[in-house]
């Protein structure tokens, strides 16, 4: 498809607005409707978006492979942290009222953390998943 | 009222049933999978409105007010994970299909059991 | 109002679902499918839940729709009915009854909706399910968690470690389809057809340490007792 101007033109306009969009939808979520898992999956769009159009040579080098493998394990470990982090502080697992002096404080810390966990995770899942499939029976990627 | 409510469940089981008979009369694989996501979904549209309040709004607390009415936060929570999660069975089961693709030359499950079954041909 | 939404919507997916039975083409079953996720997300949103709208609309008629497509690159887009399909090997294949998978369908879907004059009206406040747990998380969230999304506070906090397995789940399935998708088929040494090992380097690098694999990024094999060159399976190298 990387003949089609349009195209083209129109992608590289959407692509960061959408990552835009994804990060908003994260950090959003505590006030509106949003999170972790539909930031992780709009920001997986993004690149679903530009390797339909770009190709998926050109994604592979603005978004290498073992970035998104990372991203997908770097995600569970970042929430399985914050869990050990609040055991260390002496409460139960992902009580979170132990991360900062007050309660209240320390839900916001943990549920800002346990959230980019699940953000990174799937974004990192779902680009794996598509790169996996994408590049199934061809040699020349 | 009451029958608002009936056509609503019978809705549900209506979907539920498609996506049954999908899964269980057609051979093909991809097929299979789409009725699979239709019954699965069919369960999302049931959890949901069990949790839907008549009048309510949505679970997002309004500063100072104390008579709005929040649709149940609970379906919400099970069931946003769950998609995400049937996502990625989903994608599990697509994988199997492309392998069983390139093993067997076919996705049609008749076939490919013939082939298991060593039917002479 | 939203009594006039919901019936069309709900109409509408039913037609869809029907549309999607009815098609052999698997392109077209696809896209349907599609519609029907932004259906479904639009009923979500009728039914107040605003956060799985968002999340269906993203991820069904978004990514799952791009996965078929991608999986419908390799297998075609032709669904065969066993009538027109006339191979030698479904020749041979005795063909099932067509009215049974009906038949089972009716009697299940009959007792179903014979089990729905038990359920509690629809959107009635009294319903059981809203007197368990859920006003709790609606009057003491506010001041528990202090953010105005009780999902958020239920998902990430109430309910951290059940979304701790839902995330490890979808890990898991990203693993497995690596592992499905990157072994490829080739010719071994001696030019016989077999499955072989990941194909795609650097499978396992970040996951293990560096001097666990080899060159070409396949994790070494362990050293063998026994002597080599018996011709193992997939161990050229």
């Amino acid at each position: 498809m990387s003949d089609q101007i349009i195209l083209r033109v129109a992608t590289k306009i959407i692509v960061p607005t959408i990552l835009l969009f994804a990060l908003y939808v994260q950090f959003h979520g505590d006030f509106g409707p949003g999170g972790g898992f539909q930031a992780g999956v709009i920001a997986a769009a993004a690149f679903v978006l530009y390797a339909l159009v770009f190709g998926l040579r050109r994604t592979h080098r603005v978004l290498p492979t073992w970035v998104v493998r990372t991203c997908a394990s770097a995600g569970v470990l970042l929430y399985g942290g914050v869990g050990l982090a609040t055991m260390i502080g002496g409460a139960e697992f992902l009580n979170y009222n132990v991360l900062a002096h007050d309660p209240e404080h320390g839900q916001h810390y943990g549920i800002l953390l346990v959230e980019l966990g699940v953000m990174i995770t799937v974004f990192g899942v779902m680009v794996t998943i598509f790169y996996f499939f994408a590049a199934r029976g061809r040699e020349d990627l | 009222m009451r029958i608002l409510g009936l056509y609503n469940y019978w809705i549900f089981i209506f979907l539920m049933m498609v996506g049954f008979y999908i899964l269980i009369s057609r051979r093909n694989l991809v097929k299979k999978i789409l009725g699979l996501n239709i019954f699965q979904t069919s369960v999302f549209i049931f959890y949901i409105s069990m949790g839907k309040i008549t009048g309510g709004t949505p679970p997002i607390l309004v500063e100072g007010s104390e008579e709005v009415i929040y649709s149940n936060p609970l379906p919400h929570v099970l069931i946003l994970t769950a998609i995400v999660v049937g996502v990625s069975t989903t994608a599990v089961a697509l994988a199997l299909v492309v392998r069983i693709k390139e093993a067997y030359g076919t996705i049609e499950g008749d076939e490919i059991s013939a082939m298991d079954n060593q039917i002479p041909f | 109002m939203s009594v006039l939404v919901d019936f069309a919507l709900l109409a509408f997916l039913a037609t869809t679902a029907i549309a999607v039975v009815r098609t052999t083409n698997l392109f077209a079953a696809v896209m349907l499918a599609g519609i029907y996720s932004l259906l479904t997300a639009g009923l979500f949103t009728v039914m107040d839940a605003v956060d799985v709208a968002f999340t269906e609309a993203a991820v069904g008629a978004g990514i799952s729709t791009v996965l078929m497509l991608a999986t419908l690159s390799f297998i075609g887009s032709k669904e065969e009915s066993p009538q027109v399909r006339i191979t030698e090997i479904s020749a041979k294949v005795p063909d099932r009854r067509p009215l049974f998978p009906l038949f089972a369908v009716l009697v299940t879907g009959a007792i179903l909706i014979w089990g729905t004059g038990d359920m509690p009206p629809f959107g009635d406040p009294a319903d059981p399910i809203h007197h368990h747990v859920a006003p709790r998380y609606l009057e003491e969230s506010g001041h528990e968690i202090g953010i105005p999304n009780v999902v958020t506070s239920v998902l990430a906090s109430y309910r951290g470690f059940d979304t701790f397995g839902e995330t490890t789940v979808v890990f898991t399935a990203a693993v497995g389809v690596m592992i499905l998708l990157s072994a490829i088929r080739r010719k071994d040494r001696y030019g016989e057809e077999r499955w072989g090992e990941e194909d795609v380097p650097n499978l396992f690098r970040g996951f293990v340490p560096n001097f666990w694999l080899g060159d070409d990024g396949r994790m070494r094999a362990p050293p063998s007792p026994q002597e080599p060159g018996e011709g193992g399976e997939g161990k050229a190298s």
